[in-house]
């Protein structure tokens, strides 16, 4: 986040683009909620009908995977109404001219009809945006999770940089984070191009910098992602695989391929607390502890570490993950692995990343600290980009994006768009289907299907059918609903029993290599076949 | 243009104090609106509440802080009674101590009395009222104590609602709307019949309820509270393992079980709020489900032979028929077994044909030992997480 979740109560208009903020981040939900009671603005762009949509000025109800034609039109509204931050952007950004040709090009009627949102709105959404402040964007997975999203990402940055709601207090653009510490894994340097704190592998500067550090040679050719591992895996470059509370099995697109992929791995190490659907395919599956039976930090979405305290012992035999790696590193002959708490890791980590040189534990002791945090008299920095951008020169870039549509498409076989959500009631799924009230709550999958679809496939509210993409069938049962527009139907990915992710697409973004979560083309079976004279299922004992 | 915009993100002026009240005869300097009762925090007097909740809209609807107001016939709620400059106040005279005497005994009068068992006792604002200001037996008596024989919901699954012990104050409702932003109860029925009910007065878990639990943590009384309820003997400060929120929680500890969870006030991020994940969501870290001890695959003699394999071949070295490993069965092991195995093994990998996954529920510096494990002992940049998910 460019912002403090602090900030988010102050501002006067917020835009939420693919974000069910009131089920994903509860709390940043209801922040919002009281802030529309008080009079502020809000606009959100939402296929689904979420709980925002109901308290919303503006709900654009944009077809799934057409962000960017949505945005582009309302950055053309703003741009022929003279709603920019001229000066704004004469002093702090590029590209503009570029991007104003790009925009211009599209008429707003073409964006109706791609996006299905009449020019009426789009057009009030972008007037609301431009003239209230200071003004928040505020997007997630619904973003990203496309074969696109890098676009989309930068769409929404467009915006922003236009209208000059950037880099103040309760103005800017922020991005959920999902996990608790995604943020952190990305500034630990838990990713194939960077060291912590974003320093590239290919600097030979900073490489050097490691290498003293660490008292070896390291490697400078970024190394696979996630979603490539497994390609690697199936045509056998990459023959052992040690994954940490992963559970790709559940969580990856197309996950037949997945397992295909995992069955011809030569050794698979799996270190969880739970034994998931990928620990049961491991060799050695290795016991961690949890949250509570270990020291350390996590960094949540707004860039704060903040400190995470044993508070159990760790349950039956198991160990913090940190002790785990220090042993078998240790093992394997190893230096620099003889940490004798997690202090003495961060201790390390804050020499070697500039980010976060101040944090210690002393420091974030009470409420944590937000990075960039140089040194150790450096307050932290409650919201980004106040003096400058990170790009090399320090000046925002306003790219020119043009539309292109999902890498799946509806056709006639397969009709209907299926799109994933998550629940309130859990998180992807390893930890929360372990609370049995949590369970209790939301305990089978559901596919929201609008009264339309049903209708004319003769489904039955809570009916079992079958979902079937080009890749895979799992089985639902329906929720009629009108949160789902016609033609697009709703999963979430919670569920081991309903493997969602078989149906879904692996198309990837070409920068962020993320899979296309949020769109594939489905079509829906009944479950039950009249033809033969068996119903159904079983007895019901079992 | 943009300079009115950047006019329009002003911040309000701080506070100062300038209007002065007299509480019992004491003078205050308090902040212009401030309430009575906020001003007599302010000084040190105590003034018992019941339906008033820091952090949420005071509706004065139970009476029960009544005060003076020097020239003013009525007497006022000091909950909702903003001051005024020169303002004179009396707290506690003998006429104010009978009404609340008896405002506490019309709630008493129906009260389901039964604190030797409720959860609540010791916790209970109305056993303090009790202690604070006590009753009059005779005339409680005389009000046909008959306490409510109302159905107790037990839907959700992490608390329950004892409408026999509800004292209406509202608070619950005030805070779902105003906190939790849901709006999933409200108050229902008529005079005597007055009660907390949902939408249609469905049960909570069909209701619009989120079960996040705001509720519970406010309700003054034990009509709402957590199932199973155990108090903890100590608290340890942490951060929610859920979401990209962060938000600051306490884990009640009793032995070695986690049996509470409840927000941090101090923290900037959440303020105390959280949502059902991050206040009912522990329970994973006892369920039974844990993995409890390393494991590692063993392979029957039979199988290997089949397919050729060398009894002797594990551990240490690489396996040469993947698709017939996956079919063994686990076998537990002890710690330094496994770690052998594990060191032994990845031995024969270094290199590309490595790949790791760490985890976004990991903490910071296990996600850097784990890169830094990656590049510097497996030789290789195959590091990812789940970032991208
Ligand atoms: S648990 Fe939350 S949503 Fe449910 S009634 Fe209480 S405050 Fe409202
Ligand atoms: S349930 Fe509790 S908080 Fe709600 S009205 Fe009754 S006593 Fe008050
Ligand atoms: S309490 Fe809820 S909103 Fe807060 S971090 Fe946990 S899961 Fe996220
Ligand atoms: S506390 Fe003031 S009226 Fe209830």
């Amino acid at each position: 986040m460019t912002n403090s979740v602090s900030e988010i109560r102050n501002a006067s208009c917020f835009f939420v683009i693919g974000s069910n903020t009131t089920a994903t981040h509860p709390v940043i939900g209801r922040q919002i909620n009281a802030a529309v009671r008080g009079g502020a603005k809000l606009i959100v762009a939402d296929p689904r009908e979420t709980m925002l949509c109901r308290i919303a000025d503006v709900w654009l109800r944009h077809q799934p995977g057409t962000d960017v034609a949505l945005l582009n039109a309302m950055a053309r509204v703003i741009i022929e109404e003279k709603l920019l931050d001229t000066s704004f952007i004469k002093e702090r950004c590029d590209g503009f001219e570029a991007f104003e040709e790009t925009v211009m090009a599209w008429d707003l009627s073409q964006a109706e009809e791609i996006t299905g949102v009449p020019i009426k709105k789009i057009s009030e959404a972008a007037r609301m945006y431009a003239s209230v402040s200071p003004a928040t964007i505020l997007y997630a997975m619904g973003i990203t999770q496309h074969s696109h999203g890098t676009d989309n990402v930068k769409a929404v940055a467009n915006l922003a940089l236009l209208t000059g709601h950037i880099g103040k207090p309760s103005t800017g653009v922020n991005p959920l984070r999902g996990q608790n510490n995604v943020q952190g894994a990305c500034d630990m340097g838990a990713l194939p191009n960077v060291f912590t704190g974003y320093q590239k592998v290919e600097d030979p500067e900073i490489r050097k910098k490691f290498e003293e550090a660490w008292g070896c040679r390291l490697s400078s050719s970024p190394g696979l992602v996630l979603t490539e591992f497994f390609e690697a895996i199936h045509s056998g470059k990459v023959k052992a695989l040690y994954l940490i509370g992963e559970n790709p099995v559940l969580t990856e697109a197309d996950t037949g391929f997945i397992e295909e992929a995992i069955s011809r791995l030569e050794l698979l190490v799996v270190q969880d607390v739970f034994l998931t659907e990928t620990a049961q395919l491991a060799d050695v599956v290795l016991p961690a502890a949890s949250f509570a039976e270990k020291d350390g930090t996590f960094t949540n979405t707004e860039r704060r570490v903040q400190r995470v305290r044993k508070a159990i012992e760790p349950v039956g035999n198991t160990r913090p993950d940190w002790m785990i790696l220090c042993e078998i590193a240790q093992d394997m002959g190893a230096k620099g692995f003889d940490f004798e708490s997690p202090e003495q890791i961060m201790e390390e980590i804050r020499t070697l990343t500039p980010i976060y040189g101040g944090i210690t534990y002393e420091r974030i002791d009470g409420v944590g600290l937000q990075w960039p945090c140089p040194d150790t008299k450096h307050p932290g920095t409650p919201y980004l980009y106040g003096e400058r951008f990170t790009t090399p020169s320090g000046r925002g870039q306003i790219t020119p994006i043009s539309y292109s549509s999902p890498a799946e498409v509806t056709n006639h076989e397969y009709p209907l768009i299926l799109t994933t959500r998550r629940s309130t009631f859990h998180y992807h799924g390893t930890l929360s289907r372990k609370v049995a009230g949590l369970n209790a709550l939301r305990s089978e999958e559901q596919l929201e299907i609008n009264p339309v679809d049903a209708a004319a496939l003769e489904i039955e509210d809570g009916e079992s059918v079958k979902v079937i993409s080009r890749r895979g069938t799992v089985l639902a049962k329906t929720k009629i609903s009108k949160i789902t527009p016609p033609g697009v139907v709703s999963m979430t990915f919670h569920y081991a029993e309903t493997r969602t992710n078989i149906l879904t697409h692996a198309a990837l973004d070409p920068v962020a290599k993320i899979p296309e979560f949020k769109v594939c083309a489905v079509k829906i079976e009944r479950e039950i076949d009249y033809s033969t004279e068996y119903w159904g299922w079983g007895t019901g004992k079992d | 243009m943009t300079n009115d915009k950047r006019q329009m993100t002003n911040n309000k002026q701080p506070m100062t104090n300038n209007t002065t009240v007299t509480i019992n005869g004491l003078d205050v300097k308090v902040p212009e609106g401030a309430t009575i009762l906020e001003a007599a925090h302010i000084a040190g007097i105590y003034i018992p509440t019941l339906c008033y909740c820091p952090g949420l809209t005071s509706e004065g609807t139970c009476r029960i802080c009544l005060v003076k107001i020097e020239n003013k016939k009525r007497l006022h709620p000091a909950c909702r009674t903003p001051v005024k400059d020169g303002m004179v106040v009396i707290t506690d005279d003998p006429e104010i101590e009978r009404l609340r005497r008896v405002t506490l005994e019309l709630i008493l009068s129906d009260h389901d009395f039964n604190c030797l068992l409720c959860p609540k006792s010791g916790t209970c604002r109305l056993q303090e009222l009790v202690n604070r200001i006590g009753f009059d037996e005779q005339r409680l008596n005389r009000l046909n104590w008959v306490a409510k024989d109302l159905p107790i919901d037990t839907s959700n699954p992490f608390f329950d609602f004892n409408p026999n012990k509800c004292i209406q104050c509202g608070i619950c409702v005030r805070t779902c709307r105003e906190i939790s932003g849901v709006d999933a109860i409200a108050m229902g029925y008529r005079g005597y019949d007055l009660k907390v009910s949902t939408f249609g007065d469905k049960s909570l878990k069909e209701s619009v309820c989120v079960s996040c639990g705001e509720c519970v943590e406010r309700c003054p009384v034990g009509a709402l509270v957590p199932k199973n309820i155990q108090y903890p003997t100590r608290e340890v400060k942490t951060t929610c393992v859920y979401c990209g929120v962060g938000c600051g929680l306490y884990l009640g500890v009793r032995g070695n079980s986690i049996v509470r969870a409840r927000g941090d006030c101090e923290n900037p991020v959440n303020r105390g709020e959280l949502c059902v994940r991050g206040r009912f969501g522990y329970g994973f870290v006892h369920s039974p489900d844990r993995l409890s001890s390393p494991l590692v695959r063993a392979y029957d003699p039979l199988e290997r032979t089949a397919h050729g394999m060398d009894e002797t071949g594990r551990p240490g070295k690489p396996l040469t028929a993947p698709l017939v490993k996956r079919e063994g069965r686990f076998v537990e092991v002890n710690w330094e077994q496994a770690i052998k195995y594990v060191s032994s093994t990845l031995v024969h990998y270094k290199g590309d044909e490595f790949a790791a996954v760490s985890s976004a529920k990991c903490t910071n510096e296990e996600n850097y030992l784990f890169q830094k494990f990656v590049r510097a002992v497996m030789q290789t940049n195959n590091i990812d997480h789940c970032a991208r998910l």
